[in-house]
């Protein structure tokens, strides 16, 4: 059934025969297998359907944002009537808040980290390293089954209060934690937070299970140098969520306590908000709003990490097997990735230069945060040396692992703007922080993920996924990404502060509706272009071409195994010899050499 | 395909390039006057360092992004040719690695302290403290209030006068004013000033500009946008202000005439 229990020598490591016992199981019913399943591979595909169903929620949600930046207040076409009844087909102020509150939490907490670590994570980490399953199996269900209640959360706060949560993603109080602030979201922000606290336990039970698998569970032969880098960005992720997220659940339990026992955590004195004192209404104060912002960013800065590390390590090797060559520089490219988590935890405060926090603290913080841009510099130039004297095939899962490295370039480089504290006060909290962040998580991550889907998919389905449709998406997404982000450099640069439901009011930005309108129409052909992605991703499940063991005659152990992979993964015994990346060897007369391959 | 992929890759790079060697026409919109899709030009004294470091970074970043891009356009289009030779089966270069470790940290590191001088005048204590406080700046939703002493000099007295929405501040001196908030975060922004500072409730946080009236002399008018830059509710788009700039001698007949008006008003006997 489930996997051997981690005491004693691990599975694969000191008794090679449990790999092929664990193999020898019953047929299990539907509900076993696809719904309450104990294989990685399952739950990980669940992930996956999972934040797809989200990505699409989150994408609606940032096409509304963009119908009211382009044309404010303004009848919205279609689904109007229904949607604002009472306010003229029109998006109101308390909508559009609860809008990009809802689509930065939507797109972090249920998109974009649980398709990295929770689908793939789940998906690749065992079939990577040689395990029959993951350490923890029932473990890993509840990691999954903990999404529901998330989810159940985050419906409960569309659903409840007069306008949903409205103070940012960031939920920054006393805007999060006073009611009088923001009249009609005080039960949504509970139930927000509650959901955040939940994807937390949700994270934690995955990266629990993959520091634990990756440490015990290694096929013979397979030492920790010779892990693909997929593997090891997973790694690195798991062990920032198990350091940092303890940080933000404690954050949200305190805020919770705020708001529901009238603690003062974050709450100062003398407040008199929208001509009510908390105070005089029973609420304990004396608390420091920036405390929150220290320890949510304490957790969500190593969070965009743990959102880009382990694209950086699918796009590695997605790179390397479609380019026929080996990663350049692969030690380097693990150290980068460290040195990335690492610092990671020490450059939280360059959220904050603005913030009134001590200026001698933002200096320290500048410096760590621009050596930051020392190790993601490393690793372009470790990508761009893989691509050097390399046999380029142009599929569609190396077009986005391309288009990846790309935009994570662009991504990169304006980070140097932001980390800049003197430049910093000009565009903290403008739109060049946006496009900044976008490129980095929907340039970079959403392309990885995309090329990822491509590219694992026959591990996945044991079809291929249609070649002319996956073009047909990729040019369409990549025009269209940089119509949406790019031009929002240029927003910021004029000054647009984020968050700003209306701004034309203001002399400074009359000029850009015509940009933003330019933005918001390519943001609808980026979203409309995506049915190219859904059909071919529905299509190829049943239609698509079926294929063996190793389509893209690929070195990892994930193509040792059966397309689809039953329970248990691998039907023979593992031995690794090398290195993930012998691509173009001399020692064979093919230009792949398997790990697994005795020569 | 190749030949596609290849134009697409290169689109990305001509638009980075072109968006910043070209900024000042880089405008597809007719703009109004002093507006652009650059930074508006700046008008304090501290502005033209912070645009200077804005430069600096930006030619840096110019030449890493031509560079590895322009590599990436090379490569891809180079490298995508079919053949049925196999590859190079390098797997990597130590000097190399040295050499984009070494070359990056050092304009990086370069960067980082091309920045403290100027971080540390706008921020740091030492440049204000000396200098009388000109007043006070109260966030609350959804408007700014601006507190000046009168004609006693002091806060807190009977004689303060108080503007909603207008911050009238004289062109020939160090402005000090302190930052404070009634309810929830606020941040008080001045694009043409370079001036950007959270308000944190509970909190008194100072800020300083000056001037520079050179600068300002170029421009057309004296009157400018300040924007909330912090979410502070429902209402934080419209939570603005302006300032007006105006001469010492403008300026003190308007806080005369402030003071009468609020004598006029009875407030005070």
């Amino acid at each position: 059934m489930s996997a051997p229990a981690t005491s004693g020598p691990a599975p694969g490591l000191g008794a090679p025969g449990t790999v092929r016992a664990s193999h020898d199981h019953h047929e299990l019913g539907f509900f076993r297998k696809y719904i309450f399943s104990v294989d990685h591979k399952v739950i990980g595909i669940q992930f996956m359907l999972t934040g797809l169903v989200f990505f699409l929620v989150g994408g609606l949600m940032a096409m509304a944002i963009r119908w009211q930046l382009a044309w404010p207040w303004t009848k919205m076409p279609m689904i109007g009537n229904l949607l604002f009844p009472n306010t003229g087909e029109a998006i109101t102020p308390e909508f559009y808040t609860m809008l990009f509150t809802m689509h930065g939490t939507v797109m972090i907490f249920f998109v974009i980290i649980p398709l990295l670590t929770g689908a793939f994570g789940n998906f690749l980490i065992p079939l990577m390293t040689g395990a029959p399953d993951m350490a923890f199996p029932k473990l890993n269900m509840f990691g999954y089954w903990a999404m529901i209640p998330a989810i159940a959360c985050v419906v409960m706060s569309f659903a409840a209060g007069g306008g949903g949560p409205a103070a940012g993603w960031t939920a920054y109080p006393p805007l999060s934690t006073i009611e009088s602030a923001a009249p009609g979201s005080f039960s949504a922000q509970t139930w927000w937070l509650l959901a955040l606290t939940w994807v937390g336990v949700s994270s934690m039970m995955g990266a629990v299970n993959y520091v634990t698998t990756i440490v015990k569970m290694r096929a013979p032969g397979m030492t920790l140098f010779r892990m693909p880098l997929a593997i090891w960005g997973l790694f690195i992720a798991a062990l920032l969520q198990l350091f940092a997220l303890p940080v933000l659940t404690a954050a949200s339990i305190l805020q919770i306590l705020d708001r529901v026992a009238h603690t003062g955590f974050f709450t100062p004195t003398n407040l008199v908000v929208n001509q009510l004192s908390p105070e005089m209404a029973g609420a304990a104060a004396g608390g420091q709003p920036l405390l929150w912002q220290h320890l949510f960013w304490f957790y969500s800065h190593p969070a965009v990490y743990i959102m880009v590390v382990p694209a950086m390590g699918f796009a590695s090797d997605i790179i390397s097997t479609h380019a026929r060559k080996p990663v350049f520089g692969y030690k380097p490219m693990v150290y980068s990735m460290s040195a990335i988590a690492g610092l990671g935890f020490i450059v939280w405060g360059h959220h904050m230069f603005a913030s009134g926090m001590n200026p001698a603290l933002g200096m320290t913080f500048m410096v760590s945060t621009i050596m930051i841009a020392l190790p993601s510099a490393i690793k372009v130039f470790n990508w761009l040396g893989t691509l050097w004297g390399s046999r380029i095939q142009l599929t569609s899962a190396m077009l986005n692992a391309l288009a990846f490295v790309a935009m994570f370039i662009i991504g990169g480089l304006s980070g140097i703007w932001m980390a800049a504290t003197p430049v910093d006060i000009y565009i903290h909290d403008t739109y060049i922080i946006v496009a900044h962040f976008h490129y980095v998580v929907f340039g970079g991550s959403v392309f990885a993920i995309f090329a990822s889907i491509y590219h694992w998919y026959p591990k996945m389905f044991g079809r291929v996924m249609n070649e002319t449709l996956g073009k047909i998406h990729f040019v369409g997404s990549f025009i269209f990404t940089n119509g949406v982000f790019y031009m929002m450099h240029q927003l910021g640069m004029a000054g647009l502060m984020r968050r700003t439901a209306d701004p034309y009011n203001y002399e400074t930005y009359a000029h850009l509706q015509p940009l933003n309108e330019f933005i918001s129409i390519s943001a609808f052909c980026l979203f409309a272009w995506q049915i190219f992605f859904v059909v071919n991703f529905f299509h190829s499940m049943f239609w698509g071409k079926r294929v063996g063991r190793n389509p893209w005659k690929g070195c990892s152990l994930e193509w040792d195994a059966p397309s689809p992979a039953g329970h248990g993964n691998f039907d023979h015994e593992l031995e690794v010899h090398r290195g993930p990346y012998e691509y173009a060897s001399r020692e064979v007369d093919e230009d792949y050499l398997p790990q697994t391959a005795k020569v | 395909m190749r030949i596609l992929v290849t134009l697409l890759f290169a689109a990305l790079l001509f638009l980075g390039v072109w968006t910043f060697a070209d900024a000042e026409t880089f405008l597809l919109a007719p703009m109004p006057e002093g507006y652009t899709w650059w930074w508006p030009k700046e008008i304090s004294t501290y502005g033209q360092d912070i645009d200077f470091l804005f430069e600096l970074i930006s030619w840096m970043v110019l030449v890493f992004f031509v560079l590895t891009e322009g590599m990436l356009v090379w490569f891809v289009y180079k490298y995508s040719k079919p053949t049925d030779e196999k590859g190079s089966g390098s797997h990597g270069n130590h000097k190399l690695e040295l050499l984009w470790t070494a070359i990056p940290a050092g304009l990086l590191l370069i960067i980082a302290f091309a920045q403290m001088s100027t971080f540390a005048n706008i921020k740091f204590a030492g440049s204000f403290e000396n200098e009388p406080v000109f007043g006070e700046i109260w966030g609350s939703q959804f408007d700014w209030r601006f507190k000046y002493p009168g004609h006693d000099g002091r806060l807190g007295t009977a004689d303060d006068v108080e503007s909603p929405f207008e911050l009238v501040v004289p062109d020939d001196q160090k402005i000090v004013m302190n930052l404070r908030s009634r309810d929830v975060l606020h941040s008080f922004f001045i694009p043409k000033l370079r001036l950007k500072q959270d308000a944190v409730p509970g909190m008194t946080i100072p800020i300083w500009f000056q001037v520079d009236q050179e600068q300002l002399a170029e421009e057309s008018k004296n009157e400018f946008d300040i924007i909330c830059a912090e979410l502070c509710g429902w209402g934080h788009y419209k939570m603005s202000g302006r300032i007006r700039i105006v001469s010492r001698a403008e300026f003190d007949a308007w806080i005369d005439e402030m003071t009468t008006k609020k004598f006029d008003n009875g407030e005070i006997n």
